[in-house]
């Protein structure tokens, strides 16, 4: 598919209306899910699905961004675009998941965290800030799945996780390339350039050592053949959340960090930046 | 303000010692258009600008403290791999030796010419911010004009004292993109410093002419 498509083609296959969103997949996944709400300090964001059920035979928590397909389910789900309250209640159960021993999975599509005012009134930088920061505490294995769009910061408060995979047709990047052309050509119409600047697909994210692996779509894209979609994504998840459930805990959160710690090692960063520095050599 | 002013401001006279100043950018997207990046760096370094955020140790008030200071004149402050780097080294030397960490923001978020690697970088800093946490090292944010994205998004907000300056713009998404995503019309003082006071994101609006001697009073509190 990718060897085929322009970068902006792979952008609109990973904005497909008709693409399987997270209710797809867990849909297929787990089928005994339980939805769980809320943020428990005020609300709770319809652009987070988050809940639990049995997967392989154990409890996991899954979650994910919902798009919505119809326009008053999009207006519900705020075509996935989460308010503070939804990096809360991933977090609510994160720890949720941690206390009881689940694995987590998390599905991400979205084009961003909601830029809007009332976001920005009650604190989406530092709930996202928050949420990266607390997924470095969670002592059960985490695995992330890019499933459509992986737009910037909204993106990554759902993404730091011991395994990051990504779905074939599906983008990852540090802004959308709408935004990006705003900041950089200060005009959103500079789109297509600026996605293929980016360097956004899943063979570019894998070539950088950003994710672990990408997942084969059925030809035509995920959204010819949800079933088939389904079925390589339950075995590329169980596949990394397997060796991950037999870590020591001490490890898998000293692994966690070093992900990202040394991320930009693969690309030739640590030529440039000599050896990685010990904690203790730090210290004298 | 750039990073050599603030250093200034900030640290006892003669205490500043810079460190990893030598790590550099470099163009691993090969990002051309509408600028060269490596034109972007070429013409910050003859500015003699040396990236987005120095870090270093310097004492205050003959205090101990490491510092990461943001420099807006280079590519709007933005956070990179180099800063990132420098940020996460100076967190893990701060929380292993226990001297408090100062940072001064001044950023439009992440770089846009280094890609999703820019995005990591949120990561690689909130781990070190946890660990320094973990390690109850203290940890004192200055935010000021102005402070966006993955900055925000990222260590600047989660310090155990958030100190912004009076006027600043602090947020996430830039007021002329909300008002083009949402067509919202945003009323006065919005992502203001004392909108951030006000709705529970900073502790402090203090003004420049007084932070030095606050930052000497709360070490010493935070001893």
């Amino acid at each position: 598919m990718t060897d085929t498509l322009s970068v902006w083609q792979l952008v609109e296959m990973a904005r497909h209306q008709d693409r399987p969103y997270f209710g797809d997949y867990v849909s297929r996944l787990v089928p005994d899910f339980v939805e769980l709400h809320g943020d428990r300090l005020s609300a709770d964001d319809p652009a987070l699905v988050a809940g639990i059920g049995t997967w392989h035979g154990r409890t996991a928590l899954f979650m994910g961004n919902q798009k919505g397909r119809t326009l008053s389910e999009r207006l519900h789900r705020n075509w996935g675009m989460m308010h503070p309250e939804g990096y809360r209640k991933a977090i609510r159960l994160a720890h949720q998941a941690a206390k009881f021993g689940f694995p987590i999975v998390c599905l991400v599509d979205t084009p961003g965290a909601y830029p809007g005012a009332g976001a920005e009134e009650r604190g989406i930088a530092a709930a996202i800030a928050g949420a990266i920061m607390e997924w470095f505490t969670i002592p059960v294995p985490v695995v992330a799945c890019i499933i459509g769009e992986g737009g910037s910061g909204g993106a990554l408060g759902l993404a730091v996780a011991d395994r990051v995979l990504m779905m074939e047709n599906s983008i990852y990047s540090v802004a959308s390339p709408e935004a990006a052309a705003s900041i950089v050509w200060r005009d959103n119409a500079r789109k297509v350039e600026a996605a293929e600047q980016l360097q956004i697909t899943s063979r570019d994210l894998l070539a950088m050592g950003v994710v672990e692996e990408v997942i084969p779509e059925p030809s035509g894209g995920a959204h010819t053949d949800y079933d088939a979609a389904a079925r390589a994504l339950d075995e590329a998840l169980l596949r990394a959340v397997q060796p991950l459930l037999e870590e020591d805990t001490q490890l898998l959160l000293e692994r966690r960090y070093e992900r990202y710690r040394y991320i930009d090692s693969l690309i030739g960063a640590a030529e440039h930046f000599g050896p990685k520095v010990s904690a203790k050599a730090l210290a004298e | 303000m750039g990073a050599d002013a603030w250093l200034a401001l900030l640290a006892d006279p003669g205490s500043w010692q810079e460190r990893w100043s030598d790590i550099r950018p470099h163009d691993l997207l090969d990002w051309k258009r509408p600028k060269p990046y490596e034109d972007m760096i070429e013409a910050a370094r003859e500015e003699g600008l040396n990236e987005a955020v120095r870090t270093g140790l310097a004492r205050i008030g003959e205090r101990p403290a490491w510092l990461g200071v943001f420099d807006f004149r280079f590519v709007g402050g933005t956070l990179s791999i180099v800063a990132g780097e420098r940020l996460a080294r100076g967190l893990e030397a701060a929380a292993a030796s226990g001297v408090p960490y100062l940072l001064v923001t001044a950023s439009g978020g992440a770089r846009m010419q280094e890609g999703v690697l820019a995005l990591m970088q949120l990561a690689k800093v909130n781990g070190a911010v946890g660990r320094l946490h973990v390690s109850r090292t203290p940890f004192f944010s200055v935010l000021t004009d102005p402070t966006f994205g993955g900055v925000s998004a990222s260590l600047a907000l989660m310090a155990d004292v958030n100190i912004a300056e009076p006027g600043a713009a602090i947020g996430f998404t830039g007021a002329r993109v909300i008002k083009q995503a949402t067509y919202a019309d945003l009323p006065k003082g919005f992502q203001s410093a004392e909108f951030q006071l006000t709705h529970g994101q900073v502790d402090m609006v203090v003004p420049r002419t007084e932070l030095r001697r606050r930052l000497i009073h709360l070490l010493e509190l935070y001893r």
